[in-house]
């Protein structure tokens, strides 16, 4: 035992209380090492009502993500609880006091769904994989089970006889009862009433609120009509009239086979995700599965798609590019402009200046291909006097309108950010270029734009992003078109790569929905994306520690 | 889509599209917030149906009338009639889709492929719809929905102008020549084309989209390709050589012009007609272009049950014993223009001469095909019809490629 002594020495040790008499002296070292004992700080009470209603929501979520049967939610809503709890009462964790809020909202809002594009990206998600394998087998038994062609419909009581449910229905001016396991017999004694029975002996007749109360077990209620099971069994939708149906599909869980009950065919769950039969014939409902790269692999690899790919591409970079430039360079000079003090008004220029900003961005691009209509627009009918130009149905034409009405749209912004900029720039060293002698454009080009450049450029970065991803834009003012004539997909020459990931992945309904391939696409773009952004703030890096 | 696209039809597009592609983060993130609608108490054994605004209020008088009677909540919830395709597909296999929807017949075989909706039995009540109706509703010989209304395009004529109905598209041109007006026949096109209006007088050269069954099902394999394709092909780059058929013209346009008195024909629906106030209107069929009839599309509007309902019940009896009753589907025809779908109530709505030749036109309609390849088709269509309207595209060969596009769309 040789930590014990050296425990109970660590113990008394600080107390400086040798021999075991701690009683009076332990209070005021215990007053000196927890300062918060003292008297209470607004502070502390702000946090802890804080951290009740958080943990209140926190409980309440976890609750509900237990109600709804979403593990994930429940386990991470859990995880974030506990991390949150611990950060704001424990003492050592002073940094992620201040970081925790943004790095849940981070996780939650940027990390989570990155990884859940990622992993639809590998699954079949889309048409005919909507849901899970269960679900599926569900879907294909209700659309498998037919009503007896030219059978009657009966009407229907629901009764409960020894603890089982079962039906009453009126065959040919006859009772008939039955339950599950009990095929349907006639029943003489039971009173019918108005076509309907009423009251059957040795059974109860439920009423409609209890019908209701119970109307999962009802709906899946099969009497079978007869001893033969040929004959098929009585179901009910509304528990009011009833039918005879037979399934056509039946489903074998040991086998995990699906059996044609009319021609015999069986059909085997396939790792692709839905129930195939020797042949090759398909049933249409399937479920999600892990596909591994086969959606990357069609992304690039379809002769479809690669080379329309490649044009769009080339085109986005562009665009993005363009966009940037050609907005910056309008802001940048307007905001020179109005920076001088002989320019008279300038304020109410300003105040012009930002109306383009202030329309919703899909609401001007609207707007602006209503404007550009060949026949009708007001560019071609009234500035041009009825001059036909094709603004939006000729390729080079409609790429110039797409970056004019992007230029109309964006430089108000970079307008606002260089006049920031440039009424922020130190005086004194403009003033020191001059006594150097520079004149006013050496002066701008050699202070002034560094200065400049060094805080636009985060924004110029971020703003290429924005472009690179501009559907709004695309979507609202050409839709991707004019088509490519020589492509056999349904992308044109404005499409840019988003607008592209949107109308292959059929997310516009013109053909099969398929999330899987979006995901991927998505994933190729956010890595391109990336990539671009990493490389430029960095070199922004080096040029801000030359400057 | 193929109704002329009002603005916010377009707005609702790209909140759809944005919200698709960061749908994924609303399962984490929106699992907190959405189990107040989904488990706030009453709704759990309430019958939730997803409905769209001019459907609202009809559609809660009859709730209304179920309640009491049956003694259960019903909770009608507003819906953008664009999402309501997309979020019952994506939310039925979570367990939070609604009971009921309303839709339109032609998203059955998207619905049916991805098992997320329930047959209905109607028994009885079947016989009691137009039978196109409930054609349009069944798949595999089962019904998917239960129709109420009924709706096809038809030629809108403005009598004033033209005192007959032209028997042939040429006879139209003709009337609409000798009534002065700036266009003879206004269509909605645009530089996507419209292949939906566009469908009668396809058909009237005997190219339709897809091969029917006997039973009248569609086959996915294409009809509208070869000889009969290319004649209306042809046919179109000469109307629009002629300049009687422009992409110019959108749905705002030709709405627009139309209700001015610029033309004594539009090719239109009955969601039009509500901007035709104060024009002497008639319903006559689409002019034959081909020879042969020409045939519009119908489209069939109805309810879906889902097919992960916990209250199958009395949705099945909500929709068999409360939608199909002239009551309401009168009340839905009043709130929506388009012709009941229930054959009694359709009757008694005849009695205004503007459904009654709707309802007439559409007699001799066919539904449009629901089966999942149509979504492959339209992408293609509408965009050829435009480059050889315009005249950017040869048109046999362009109808070709587009025929060929289509075939590679549905293989893959």
């Amino acid at each position: 035992m040789p930590t014990q002594p050296t425990l109970t020495g660590d113990a008394t040790g600080p107390t400086g209380t040798p021999g075991g008499t701690s009683g009076p002296p332990a209070s005021p070292t215990r007053d000196r090492q927890g300062p918060s004992r003292g008297p209470v700080r607004p502070g502390t009470l702000v946090k802890i009502a804080l951290m009740a209603v958080i943990n209140a929501l926190g409980v309440f979520g976890i609750l509900a993500a237990w109600r709804e049967g979403h593990m994930g939610i429940l386990a991470s809503m859990v995880v974030l609880l506990v991390v949150a709890d611990w950060v704001y009462f424990s003492r050592r964790t002073l940094p992620l006091k201040y970081v925790l809020p943004g790095l849940a909202f981070l996780l939650v809002f940027q990390v989570y769904v990155v990884g859940y594009t990622g992993w639809v990206a590998f699954t079949n998600y889309g048409d005919g994989h909507n849901s899970t394998k269960e679900q599926a087998v569900e879907a294909l038994l209700i659309q498998n089970e037919r009503r007896v062609e030219g059978s009657a419909t009966y009407p229907l009581t629901v009764v409960e006889r020894g603890g089982a449910l079962g039906f009453a229905i009126v065959d040919d001016g006859e009772a008939q009862v039955g339950t599950a396991d009990d095929p349907l017999s006639p029943e003489p004694d039971a009173t019918v009433d108005d076509d309907r029975v009423t009251e059957v002996p040795g059974a109860t007749v439920l009423s409609r609120q209890e019908v209701l109360q119970r109307q999962a077990e009802v709906t899946s209620l099969r009497v079978p009509f007869s001893d033969d099971p040929n004959d098929g069994w009585v179901r009910t939708q509304d528990a009011r009239t009833g039918f005879v149906a037979v399934p056509s599909l039946e489903w074998d869980p040991e086998a995990d086979t699906m059996t044609d009950v009319v021609t015999g065919t069986v059909y085997h769950a396939t790792s692709d995700g839905s129930f195939r039969s020797d042949d090759g014939e398909r049933l249409n409902v399937g479920w999600r599965v892990m596909v591994g790269f086969d959606n990357f692999r069609t992304a690039f690899g379809d002769e479809r798609y690669a080379q329309p790919f490649v044009k769009i591409l080339l085109w986005t970079f562009a665009f993005a590019i363009l966009s940037v430039v050609s907005t910056f360079l309008l802001g940048l000079f307007l905001a020179i402009t109005f920076n001088d003090t002989r320019v008279r008004g300038r304020r109410l220029y300003r105040t012009l200046l930002i109306f383009p900003y202030a329309i919703p961005g899909f609401l001007a691009a609207l707007l602006w291909s209503g404007m550009l209509n060949r026949s009708y627009g007001f560019v071609n009918q009234v500035l041009l006097g009825g001059a036909a130009v094709p603004w939006l149905t000729d390729p080079w034409l409609a790429k110039a309108s797409v970056l004019g009405v992007n230029l109309w749209l964006g430089f108000p912004y970079m307008f606002l950010i260089c006049t920031g900029a440039l009424q922020s720039l130190p005086g004194d060293v403009l003033e020191a270029a001059k006594v150097d002698g520079a004149g006013a454009w050496r002066t701008w080009r050699s202070v002034t734009l560094p200065l400049l450049l060094v805080a636009t450029t985060p924004l110029l970065i971020s703003s290429f992003a924005f472009n690179f991803n501009n559907f709004t834009l695309i979507y609202m003012l050409t839709r991707g078109g004019p088509r490519f004539a020589d492509a056999s997909v349904p992308l044109g020459h404005t499409d840019i790569l988003i607008s592209m990931v949107y109308s292959v992945s059929g997310l516009d309904g013109t053909a099969a929905k398929n999330y899987g391939l979006a995901s991927a696409l998505s994933i190729v773009i956010f890595v391109i994306v990336a990539t671009i952004s990493a490389i430029t703030f960095k070199r922004t890096k080096q040029f801000e520690e030359i400057s | 889509m193929r109704r002329g696209i009002p603005a916010a039809a377009v707005t609702l597009g790209l909140v759809l599209a944005l919200t698709a592609c960061s749908g994924s983060g609303d399962d984490s993130t929106g699992g907190a917030t959405s189990e107040t609608t989904a488990g706030g108490g009453a709704s759990e054994d309430a019958l939730v149906i997803w409905v769209d605004e001019t459907r609202q209020a009809a559609v809660e008088s009859a709730a209304q009338a179920f309640e009491d009677e049956n003694d259960v909540a019903v909770e009608v919830v507003l819906k953008n009639f664009e999402d309501i395709r997309t979020d019952f597909l994506a939310q039925v296999p979570t367990g939070e889709g609604p009971d009921l929807t309303v839709g339109a017949h032609d998203w059955l075989g998207e619905l049916t492929t991805n098992g997320v909706v329930a047959p209905i039995e109607l028994g009885d009540t079947a016989g009691e719809f137009l039978p196109i109706a409930i054609e349009a509703f069944t798949e595999d010989g089962q019904v998917y929905g239960l129709p109420y209304a009924i709706e096809n395009v038809a030629l809108i004529r403005n009598t004033a102008l033209a005192t007959e109905a032209p028997s042939t598209w040429d006879a139209a041109v003709a009337a609409g020549q000798a009534a002065g007006t700036p266009y003879q026949v206004l269509i909605q096109t645009g530089t996507e084309g419209d292949p939906y209006t566009y469908y009668p007088l396809q058909t009237s050269f005997g190219a339709p989209v897809f091969v029917q069954n006997e039973d009248g099902t569609y086959t996915s394999e294409l009809a509208m390709g070869g000889a009969p394709g290319q004649a209306f092909a042809t046919w179109l780059q000469a109307q629009g050589q002629a300049g009687t058929l422009s992409t110019d013209i959108t749905y705002d346009i030709a709405v627009e012009a139309f209700k001015n008195g610029e033309s004594p024909f539009i090719i239109g629906g009955p969601w039009m007609i509500e901007q035709f106030e104060g024009l002497e209107l008639s319903i006559d069929p689409v002019p034959s272009a081909g020879g042969e009839p020409a045939q519009p599309f119908v489209g069939v509007q109805g309810f879906y049950v889902s097919a992960q309902s916990d209250n199958a019940l009395l949705a099945n009896d909500f929709l068999v014993n409360y939608v199909a009753t002239d009551e309401v589907q009168l009340a839905l025809y009043e709130a929506g223009n388009r012709p009941p779908a229930l054959a009694s109530a359709a009757e008694e709505a005849s009695a205004d001469p503007i459904t009654a030749g709707f309802l007439a036109v559409g007699e001799d309609a066919l539904p449009m095909p629901s089966i999942p390849e149509m979504g492959s088709v339209w992408a293609f269509w509408g965009v050829t019809e435009a480059n050889i309207l315009s005249g950017a595209a040869e048109p046999v060969a362009a109808w070709d490629k587009m025929i060929a596009d289509i075939q590679a769309a549905i293989g893959s």
